[in-house]
This record gives C-alpha cells, structure tokens and sequence, in this order.
C-alpha cells in the first residue's frame, strides 16, 4: 500500500506525495501542472475542485429543502436540515444580539462546509488518491481543510467583514478609535498630553495585533487540526495490516474533531462579527 | 501548503457566492418554516388551553343547571302536592256540603209532607167526628122536647 502512486516506494515519499496539492499554473505563457513550488499565482485544483464539490452539495441539498418546505408535514430530510437550521440560528441568537441577515446564513455556510471539507478526512487516505492515479492524475488532496490556502481565504472573508461591521455600526472614527483609544485612554490635558502619542502608538500596536489575530488563530487552528489529522491518518496507512484498528481508532475520535472544528470555527465567526456590530 | 492567489481567491469567491445563495434562497425559506410551525404550535396549545377551559365552564354551567333543574322540579312536585291535597280538601268539604244541604232539604220536605198528611188528616177526622156525631144525634133528636127550641128560635125570626 506504501509504494502506490509512487516510483520511489519510500514512506518519506508516500507522505509527501499525499501532502502534495494538485497545481497548475502559468509559467512563460503556458499552463504548467504540478510544477509550481514558490508560484504565488499558482491554483491547487483539487483543493478548489473538492471545496467547490462539497459546496455545491450543502446548497443543492439544504436548497432542495427550502424549495418545498412545509410547516405541517416536514419530510426526514426536512427535520435534519431544520434540526441543523434551529441549531445555528440558537447560536447565533444566544451571541449576537443585534438585527443583521447576513450572519445566520453565514454562520450556517461555514458550518456545514467546513464540516463536510472536515469529513472527506474519514474517507481512507488511499481511496481517492488511488483512483485519479489510475486515472492519471498524479497528486489529488481531497480534503480541502488540510490545505492553508482554503481555511486562509475563508478566515480573510471573515476578517473583511468584521472591519465592514465594525466601520458600519461604529463609523471610520470609531474603528479608528477602537485601534488606538483601548485599552489604555490617552491623557487628554494637562502636561501628560506629551505622552499621548506614546499611548496611542503603543494601544495600536496592541490592537492591531489583536485584530490580525483573528483571522490567523481562525484559519489556522482549523489547518493544523484537519493537517495534524490527516498526517496521523496518513502514517497508520504505512503500517501494513495492522492499520485497520488503528485506523478505526482514530477515525473515531476524528469525527469529534471534524465536528467540533467545524463548530469552532462557525462560533467564533459569529462572536467576532457579534463583537464588531456591539457598540460599546 | 504554499500560499497561492489561485486558491485563496477562488476560495473566496466560492465563499462569497455559497454564502450570497444561502442567504438568499437557503435560510429565509426554512427558518420561514420552522417559525411559522411554531407559531401553530403555540396556537395549537392555546386553543387547547382554551377549549379545556371552556370544557370546565360548560360542566360547571351544565352542573348549575341541574342543579336549577331539580330545585325547580321539587318545587313543582311540592306545589301539585298541596294542590292535590287542598283539592281532596275541597272535595271533601263540598261533599260534606252538599250532604247537609241534601239532607236539610230532606228533612224540610219530610216535615212538610208530615205536617200536610197531619192536616188532612185532621180534616178526615173531623168529617169522621161529624158525621158520628150526626149519626148520634139524629138518634136522640126528639121533635117534641126540641119543639119549644124550634119554637123559640122561629119567634125571634
């Protein structure tokens, strides 16, 4: 089972064969696959093809039930996909108190597509990979969360709407005064006002890093969990036989991670967006 | 794990266009549902609330009236009582009545007809006493000692 999709048949190459993205990009006026390392303009397919999929899964089927909804008579597919629905709009209501139409559906989005990007990781590692070989595809990553570039992109779209809320409940002035008034208040008279711009530039700083936190500990507390995964799915593939308890095992306690990196990262979207629209 | 701008931007945009969908055609629609199912719900058991209310009046109502039924029965059968006891009463009272009254009547006809067989009676024995008394006298008259009589009363017509 090592040696597959590989020539070399080493487990170092096993490995880095699955961490591998299947690439494309445009090098000297051609479309050049897989020989993309440090091309910044450079696109992993199978992480969008996979992300996309799985995108269009959760709208077909969350719309197919939205399409025919009925109050008296819900169908099984209708209660789960309600049960899902109640679920996030509680969460939502429990933390953001304010009127908004964009953050439930949201949170919903992320919940449901990062739990589905989450749960291609409990389709065996070989499975898929395995098959585009035959194929000839070389590389094929098929869980989108592993890749940096996907939790990244989300975790930016959720920082560019916290500075949209921020600045549309609290104004230019009052995201800039959040940067620079917090958490020390600079003097405003007297002999100290010297030092106010100290102040200022030293409450920036703090904020500031503060802000950009967000979005990184967003986006990569959900690669690092799916990552740290998917490499432990990847290793107990090496050992021969001996894979099936194990991987059973940790596939287990991984649905737990799926599940509540998923949660995680729909939560702490709302609470930061929640935080945002609060005027203090 | 590179970073690149293929992935993070068509990520992005997959973001944005799922998100615009769900917002759009995803949420409205079910959460529509879900609260409209509530709010028959909570009419549901509003209504049963209310016709579990309405049931306890309308046994209590249809206890008072019983209740007004059969005092109203006894009274009835109370009232027909005395009325048929005050009618035996009266009854007996014209009966008692009209007895006296016959029997009053009776007896005045009794007395009368006593007292009408009395007279002629008496008439009969008077004629009977005359005549008997003719008879004697016719016996005892003598012309002769009865002439001077005779005489007597012829002079002094």
């Amino acid at each position: 089972m090592a040696a597959e999709g590989g020539q070399d048949g080493g487990s170092g190459y096993y490995i880095q064969h699955h961490l591998q993205n299947l690439q494309v990009c445009r090098v000297e006026g051609e479309w050049v696959w897989n020989d993309c390392a440090g091309n910044f303009w450079a696109m992993n397919v199978d992480s969008m093809f996979w992300s996309v999929l799985l995108g269009l899964i959760f709208v077909i089927s969350f719309r197919s039930v939205a399409k025919k909804t009925s109050a008296d008579k819900p169908s099984r597919w209708q209660a789960v996909v309600e049960m899902i629905v109640e679920f996030v709009d509680s969460s939502v209501k429990d933390t953001f108190h304010g009127t908004s139409r964009l953050i439930a559906p949201l949170g919903l989005t992320i919940f449901v597509w990062v739990f589905l990007m989450n749960l291609m990781d409990l389709i065996p590692v070989d499975w898929i990979p395995g098959l585009s070989y035959l194929l000839g595809i070389e590389y094929m990553k098929i869980v989108p969360t592993t890749d940096v570039n996907i939790t990244f992109a989300m975790s930016i779209s959720v920082f560019l709407l916290i500075i949209f809320y921020t600045i549309k409940n609290k104004g230019v002035t009052g995201f800039i005064g959040e940067l620079t008034m917090h958490p020390i208040a600079p003097p405003t008279k007297g002999v100290g006002i010297i030092a106010a711009p100290l102040v200022i530039a030293f409450n920036f700083i703090l904020e500031s890093v503060a802000l950009l936190a967000k979005p990184l500990s967003l986006s990569l507390r959900l690669f690092g969990n799916m990552f740290a995964g998917e490499l432990i799915f990847i290793l107990i593939a090496l050992i021969g036989w001996f894979q099936l308890p194990l991987h059973f095992g940790w596939a287990v306690f991984h649905i737990l991670v799926v599940t509540l990196q998923a949660f995680i990262f729909m939560m702490l979207t709302i609470v930061y967006l929640s935080l945002a629209s609060e005027k203090h | 794990m590179d970073i690149n701008i293929g992935t993070l931007g068509g990520q992005t945009i997959a973001m944005i266009v799922f998100v615009w969908f769900c917002m759009k055609y995803i949420w409205p629609p079910i959460l529509n549902a879900i609260e409209e199912r509530q709010e028959k719900i909570a009419e549901g058991l509003a209504a049963a609330e209310s016709g579990q209310e309405k049931l306890v009046e309308a046994e209590a109502e249809a206890e008072s009236i019983i209740a007004e039924a059969k005092r109203q029965a006894s009274t009835i059968l109370d009232q027909a009582n005395a009325r048929a006891n005050e009618i035996v009463a009266d009854g007996k009272n014209d009966g008692v009545k009209e007895r006296e009254r016959q029997l009053t009547a009776a007896k005045a006809e009794i007395e009368q007809e006593t007292n009408r067989a009395r007279e002629e009676l008496r008439g009969q024995v008077s004629a009977i006493a005359i005549a008997g008394a003719q008879k004697i006298l016719e016996r005892e008259i003598d012309d002769a000692s009865h002439q001077d009589i005779l005489g007597k009363l012829a002079k002094q017509l």
